[in-house]
């Protein structure tokens, strides 16, 4: 069972480790496809879906926090034509993996999540794009699909309403960059994910040119509990503006990396006793508590801060995707950003000038420093290079390489210097090796640096 | 040519799409094309192309764009080791090194017996369970143990 | 309207502009790479980052919508930061080495960086280094680490092109524009790619490396190379054409000019070049002064018309030449008492001759055929042939949609989507013309009139497609192409193509043969007053007077014209190259200088009147075609056709402008003296196959055909017999087969050993050999009867 614990779940609640608790069978019988069936059966005008959404405080669970109520009152209303509705399971960013977890487990939830989305916002036809590296579970998703097609749940005329709905499956195969929903789009259409210049923003030119609202699968997998249980009473689960449970994904220095699914607005210090604290009772050093793009926070803040957007973003930090990364001091900070760095390099699409540069630059002089070549003017460099991609580039990814530089920077800017005045680490090899907990036979003695 | 089979899979992804809009189909296209061949040669990928009615520069550009795709040959067992920084705390890059040693070969490197090639991974979204690596881009391994590895190198036939 | 105030400058611009069409407006320079007028919007340099009130963010000017009272800043803090910090990442990679470039000197990156860039670099770490790439015979892809990944080239293919042939693979520092696998790029508007990009990544190959673009001097001239005119600077060095490039004209060509255009030029130098006069004596030839050769030029015409009257002598000419040219040969002619001349060498059908209202022309300007919104073009290669009108009219169905209907003789490919097409055996063009019409009338009930034959045609679904689309169009267009021109039935399909525009409210437009055919119809060659090129080799005269025309390549029937010519007392061919195949049959060969050592006037397809001066000096003794024949004409004692220059040829030939619109000529129309139709099948050709014939673009001239560049591209590739699968079934053929082709009987049979090729475009029953070629120069007519056996 990958959610390894939980505080008033909602998504993961009742979720059994049987090999078929997948099944549409098992969902009806948790309640499921019973939003939906009200909805239609009533004909709920798509108006007061939208209004309780608003109400639950939902907001985006995929990065941005965007409220999604807000997001669906978007789509142009009383209009002809092809409208799209889009889940964004290209679940990519480093240290997020709750998405994987709601496929396998609940799919269900997030294809009934897309239906009541479709019917709010006028959507004909959807699509599911899902991560290529877990390709098991879009195969997963096209079962569940085909379940829901079989039960009249999709396809024309759902549930004997003249409600018509297409839902697909569409894979991913290894860019990062199509979790940003433009990209994503590109992608569907058989293009290179390359994020397109906004505006226009997809609710007016989307898919193929048409109105098209995109969400997390999280997102989706919330829209059933959200109507069955009422806005008002999720929204009072979490903290104000900051509705409902979350799921994190906690990874790293923790003695059970995993899901987590807690109210909004937790401690921190109350997610961390969940997952056993930090491995092996060693010292806590940093978190990035929203996944890769989030600017990192030293111990000693992140231990007093309580996990929801407006809590993290006042530390100096983002929610993001909750997607938790727990650092002990058996930590390089150095090496960690290059290897940050290095992905950034590596995933950004490659369009426009300041990301393509310069994640490059960033990761240069990064390894070069890791590689004990590093000068102290090197210091500055990062940070300038990193403030003249932020807020200039097409996509967010410019801004999400340039803030693990700035952040890394501003809390452990001594254990830069330390590196390029020593030529190593401040944190010894051996130590960073056990830190890892991979133990072979010659732990410490390979190589552990990496060429540029 | 590719097979009946892969057609008939082809079919069934361009059907996902609306009418004239074959070319959404080219990544699963690629991805089944690769899948029966082992990786895309550049007449595979223009056979792709053929079949979506699209430029094979097009089709060209989706294969090098997106990483799982392989524009070059590799062993039987491709080997995607994520040695993304969640996973390097929990061993990630480390079980990367092992194998290296292991299979004497670097990143983006194929064994002489053209068996295994490993290569460097990305985030696949399963940091939780790290070490991960990817065999032959479906088959997920977690929590990869010096133990695991060589218990799976010694599965692969 | 809306306002935008730009560095405290107040303007308004349309509804939907963006910041930097409001720039352009008010003359603001804006930096930038990526963005194009003519492109869209890709906003991937970053470059042209500005300030907007209230935005925190500074945001591409390029990309953003200009809204009401919005207030811009190019110049700010915030704006300049920007812009520096985006040319540093630009210039990190690019490799130092302007030096050695070609683009040295008219480099917009290079040009930027002065304004925007540091004495020096920051970045120490290594420069990204980028493989070279193959790309064919005209765009060198050598020093692709100077790429700065802007993708105008990549964008040119898929919107202006309607192909695309480069595409840039991988991602971030990996990204890269190449071709599919080193393919070669085949476009017909690839040269344009050069232009386009801002860095010395794509450069000419026949120009690398030959000059630096300071020492050339920029002159300007008119294609001589196909109906369009396009606009051209002729870059010169040590009198020397060195380099071609478009000269931007909105109404004619925009910014873009065809490769043929482009690439011809290394001909102008070519050794082929026919420098001195010469004369066969005796069986041998030999150089001659300018003074014997136009004395023996001229006794010959005098003795031959004293001897045997006018019509023994003949003059064909290039239907490129200048008007002046064309004037000059024909008021000799006139005063020689012959009517014999023409440059129609390719049509076979002048039945309309004398008929005509005024001159053929393309019905409307060059720009309207952008806002087409239903065109039917009928028996053309229109790519091929007319690429930038084909350009527009992509242009017009990827912008608002329009709907472009073909009948073809073979289904080439436009790279347009099409609306219709019904691709026939040339012998059936004009019944699939006639279906069309019959549509039209049905659709609107009109009861034929004065239509024989009409009764009898099918209409097919296409052609009531067709109709449908015309009929629907506010802005419809009938467009006739070459193989409608060269078709035995090119007098029918004329009546028919007005009939249809007048039942349907579409216009009629002839795509035009080349550079001056309006020119030639307006100074009243093809009129009644005149013989037909046909007429005049079918009967073979004593003299004939080649102008510019290498007849084997441009004539309808190479057979008939080397044997009127081989029968001839004296054949005098002005020429520009020492044309080895005329060795045998002409007597004289004068050095004619080409357009660019000339000056003259080409009237286009639209009617435009354009005037050039030469750009170079002719070389060696070869001189302007008006000087050579004013020559003549005075030692013929002609003394009305002596001129001291092109101008005062250019006001004796008359050619009226139009009051309202002096830039064009007057007395266009497209229009016939009322007669009925009468459409009849021909007797049915049991024997052998249907040719049909295309002329290979770089073919089309003894300029283009001799372009050592153009020589190796696809568009190059020596006539094959191309047949659909069918058809080499039933002749017992296999693709790649070696085949003997005949035309012909009697002392007209013409035979070539060809390849045979599997080309499912080519109608069944036909069989496609290019003409213009010295590999089907052995053959007869480009359209005629044809039997094809293994060799």
């Amino acid at each position: 069972m990958a959610i390894l614990g939980a505080i008033h779940p909602v998504l993961t609640a009742g979720l059994s480790d049987r090999e078929d608790g997948w099944r549409l069978a098992e969902y009806e019988a948790r309640g499921g496809y019973a939003a939906l069936r009200r909805i239609l059966s009533e004909r709920i005008p798509a108006e007061k879906i939208i209004a309780e959404i608003k109400s639950s405080g939902l907001r985006g669970r995929g990065g941005a926090g965007f409220p999604t109520g807000l997001k669906w009152s978007f789509m142009p209303r009383g209009m002809d034509g092809d409208k799209y509705i889009i889940c964004n399971t290209d679940e990519g960013e480093p240290g997020t993996f709750k998405d994987r977890d709601l496929l396998c487990h609940n799919p269900h939830a997030v294809i009934e999540g897309m239906l009541i989305g479709a019917y709010a916002v006028g959507a004909n036809r959807g699509y599911n794009y899902i991560h290529g590296e877990i390709f098991a579970l879009y195969r997963r998703f096209e079962d569940a699909l085909a379940e829901a097609r079989a039960a009249g749940l999709l396809g024309r005329n759902i549930l004997g309403t003249d409600f018509s709905f297409e839902l697909f499956a569409h894979h991913g195969y290894g860019a990062y960059i199509c979790g940003e929903e433009t990209a994503l789009l590109e992608s569907i259409e058989g293009k290179k994910g390359q994020p397109r210049f906004k505006p226009p923003f997809p609710a007016s030119f989307g898919l193929y040119g048409k109105p098209t609202t995109i969400n997390n699968t999280e997102t989706f997998a919330s829209i059933p509990f959200i109507l069955n249980m009422g806005g008002e009473a999720y929204l009072k689960l979490g903290s104000p503006n900051n509705g409902g449970t979350k799921l994190f994904s906690v990874s790293g220095h923790v003695e059970r990396p995993g899901n987590y699914e807690v109210p909004l607005g937790t401690p921190f210090a109350a997610l961390l006793e969940l997952c056993g604290g930090v491995r092996g009772g060693r010292r806590l050093k940093a978190v990035i508590p929203g996944g890769s793009s989030s600017p990192v926070l030293p111990a000693e803040i992140i231990m007093d801060c309580a996990l929801d957007y407006d809590s993290i973003s006042k530390a100096g930090s983002m929610l993001g995707s909750g997607a938790v990364i727990v650092m002990d001091e058996t930590v390089c900070m150095v090496k960690a950003l290059a290897r940050l760095s290095f992905f950034y390099h590596e995933e950004s699409c490659g369009q426009c000038a300041p990301c393509r540069e310069g994640t490059g630059w960033l990761f240069d002089v990064l390894a070069r420093i890791e590689a004990g070549d590093g000068r102290m003017e090197d210091v500055e460099t990062l940070a300038r290079v990193a403030g003249n991609i932020g807020g200039r580039t097409i996509c967010a990814l410019g801004d999400a390489a340039a803030m693990p530089v700035q952040s890394f920077l501003t809390h452990f800017r001594e254990e830069f210097l330390y590196h390029i005045a020593h030529k190593t680490c401040l944190v010894p090899r051996e130590v960073q090796w056990a830190g890892s907990g991979f133990h072979c036979a010659d732990a410490g003695q390979q190589r552990a640096g990496r060429q540029g | 040519m590719l097979s009946e089979a892969t057609y008939q899979k082809f079919a069934r992804e361009v059907a996902k799409y609306p009418e004239g809009r074959a070319r959404s189909a080219v990544m699963a296209c690629l991805a089944l094309a690769q899948e029966e061949r082992g990786w895309l040669a550049p007449e595979t990928i223009r056979e792709v192309a053929e079949y979506l009615g699209i430029p094979p520069i097009a089709a060209l550009e989706v294969a090098s764009f997106y990483n799982m795709y392989d524009v070059k040959p590799t062993g039987r067992y491709k080997l995607t080791v994520c040695t993304n920084l969640p996973c390097a705390l929990s061993g990630g890059s480390h079980a990367a090194e092992y194998l290296k040693k292991k299979l004497g070969i670097d990143f983006g490197e194929t064994t002489a017996d053209q068996k295994f090639t490993l290569m460097e991974g990305e985030c696949m979204g399963a940091c939780g369970d790290a070490p991960v690596l990817l065999v032959n881009n479906r088959k997920m391994c977690a929590r990869m143990t010096p133990a695991e590895i060589d218990r799976l190198l010694s599965e692969c036939a | 309207m809306l306002e935008i105030e730009i560095d405290g400058r107040k303007t308004s611009v349309r509804e939907g502009s963006t910041v930097m069409d409001a720039a352009q407006q008010m003359n603001v320079y804006i930096p930038h790479f990526c963005y194009h007028k003519k492109l869209s919007v890709a906003a991937n340099c970053r470059m042209c980052l500005v300030e907007v009130e209230k935005a925190p963010k500074p945001i591409p000017a390029c990309a953003t919508p200009v809204t009401n009272g919005m207030r811009v800043f190019t110049h700010s803090p915030l704006a300049l930061a920007a812009q520096k910090s985006v040319l540093e990442f630009l210039l990190i990679n690019h490799p130092l080495d302007c030096p050695v470039c070609d683009q040295g000197g008219e480099c917009l990156l290079q040009d930027i960086a002065v304004g925007y860039g540091e004495d020096s670099g920051r970045c120490r770490e290594k420069k990204r280094e980028v493989a070279p790439k193959e790309a064919g015979a005209l765009i060198s892809m050598r020093e692709m680490s100077r790429c700065i990944h802007c993708s105008r080239c990549v964008r040119f293919g898929q919107e202006i092109a309607g192909v695309m042939e480069l595409g840039m693979t991988g991602r971030g520092r990996h990204a890269e524009i190449t071709t599919f696998l080193g393919q070669s790029v085949d476009s017909e508007l690839s040269g344009n790619m050069i232009d386009l990009c801002p860095v010395g990544a794509l450069t000419s190959k026949p120009f690398r490396y030959t000059a630096r673009c300071w020492e050339l001097a920029r002159r300007q001239t008119i294609s001589p190379h196909d109906s369009a005119g396009a606009n051209l600077v002729a870059q010169v060095k040590d009198g020397k054409v060195l380099r071609m490039l478009p000269r931007e004209n909105e109404a004619v060509n925009e910014c873009w000019i065809t490769d043929k255009d482009r690439f011809s030029y290394p001909a102008l130098s070519s050794p082929e070049r026919l420098a001195r006069p010469m004369l066969k004596q005796g069986g041998v030839w030999r150089e001659a002064l300018w003074s014997e050769a136009l004395d023996y030029v001229a006794h010959g015409l005098k003795s031959i018309t004293a001897e045997a009257g006018g019509d023994a002598a003949a003059a064909l000419a290039a239907p490129h030449s200048t008007t002046e040219e064309l004037f000059l040969l024909k008021k000799i002619f006139s005063r020689l008492g012959s009517r014999n001349v023409d440059c129609r060498l390719r049509q076979q059908d002048f039945s309309l001759d004398g008929q005509r209202a005024g001159a053929s022309w393309l019905g409307m300007t060059l720009s309207e055929l952008r806002h087409v919104d239903s065109a039917l073009i009928a028996g053309s290669f229109l790519r091929k042939d007319h690429p930038l009108m084909a350009q527009r009219l992509r242009h017009a169905v990827q912008k608002h949609g329009a709907q472009i209907s073909v009948l073809s003789v073979a289904a080439d490919d436009l790279r347009i989507p099409l609306f219709a097409r019904e691709t026939v055996a040339p012998s059936r063009l004009v019944f699939a013309l006639a279906a069309v019409l019959k549509a039209v009338l049905e659709e609107k009930a009109i009861a034929p009139q004065d239509q024989e034959g009409l009764a009898a045609v099918t209409v097919s679904g296409a052609a009531r497609k067709m109709a449908e689309s015309l009929l629907k169009g506010e802005n419809a267009v009938i467009l006739l192409g070459q193989a409608a021109e060269q078709s035995a039935d090119f007098g029918v399909m004329h009546r028919l193509s007005a009939r249809l525009a007048e039942a349907s409210g579409a216009r009629l437009g002839f795509l035009g043969a080349a550079a001056n055919s309006v020119g030639a119809e307006l100074l009243g060659f093809g009129g009644e007053a005149n013989t037909d090129s046909r007429q005049m080799l079918v009967t073979p005269r004593r003299a004939y007077v080649l102008f510019g025309v290498e007849p084997e390549l441009d004539a309808y029937d190479p057979r008939l014209a080397l044997r009127a010519l081989r029968s001839a007392n004296m054949v005098a061919l002005f020429t520009s190259f020492r044309h080895e195949a005329a060795m045998e049959y002409a007597d004289a060969l004068l050095p004619l200088a080409p357009f660019t050592e000339t000056s003259g006037t080409l009237i286009n397809a639209e009617g435009r009147i354009q005037r050039f001066s030469g750009v170079a000096p002719p070389l060696g003794d070869a001189r302007p075609g008006w000087k050579i024949l004013s020559a003549l004409g005075s030692l013929l004692g002609f003394a009305d056709c002596n001129f001291e220059d092109s101008a005062a040829v250019w006001r004796a030939a008359g050619i009226v402008s139009r009051g309202d619109a002096p830039e064009f000529a007057a007395g266009l129309d497209n229009g016939l003296r009322a007669a009925p139709v009468v459409l009849r099948k021909r007797a049915s050709e049991e024997r052998g196959l249907e040719r049909v014939a295309d002329v290979p673009i770089y073919f089309t001239d003894p300029i283009a055909r001799r372009s050592a560049p153009l020589r190796q591209t696809a568009d190059a590739a020596p006539p094959a017999a191309r047949m659909a699968g069918a058809t080499l079934a039933r002749l017992g053929l296999q693709a790649e087969d070696a085949v003997r082709v005949r035309q012909g009987d009697g002392e007209l049979a013409g035979e070539a050993n060809l390849r045979a090729v599997l080309d499912a475009r080519v109608p069944e029953g036909c069989v496609l050999i290019s003409a213009g070629h010295a590999a089907s120069a052995s053959l007869g007519g480009m359209f005629d009867p044809v039997f094809v056996e293994r060799a």
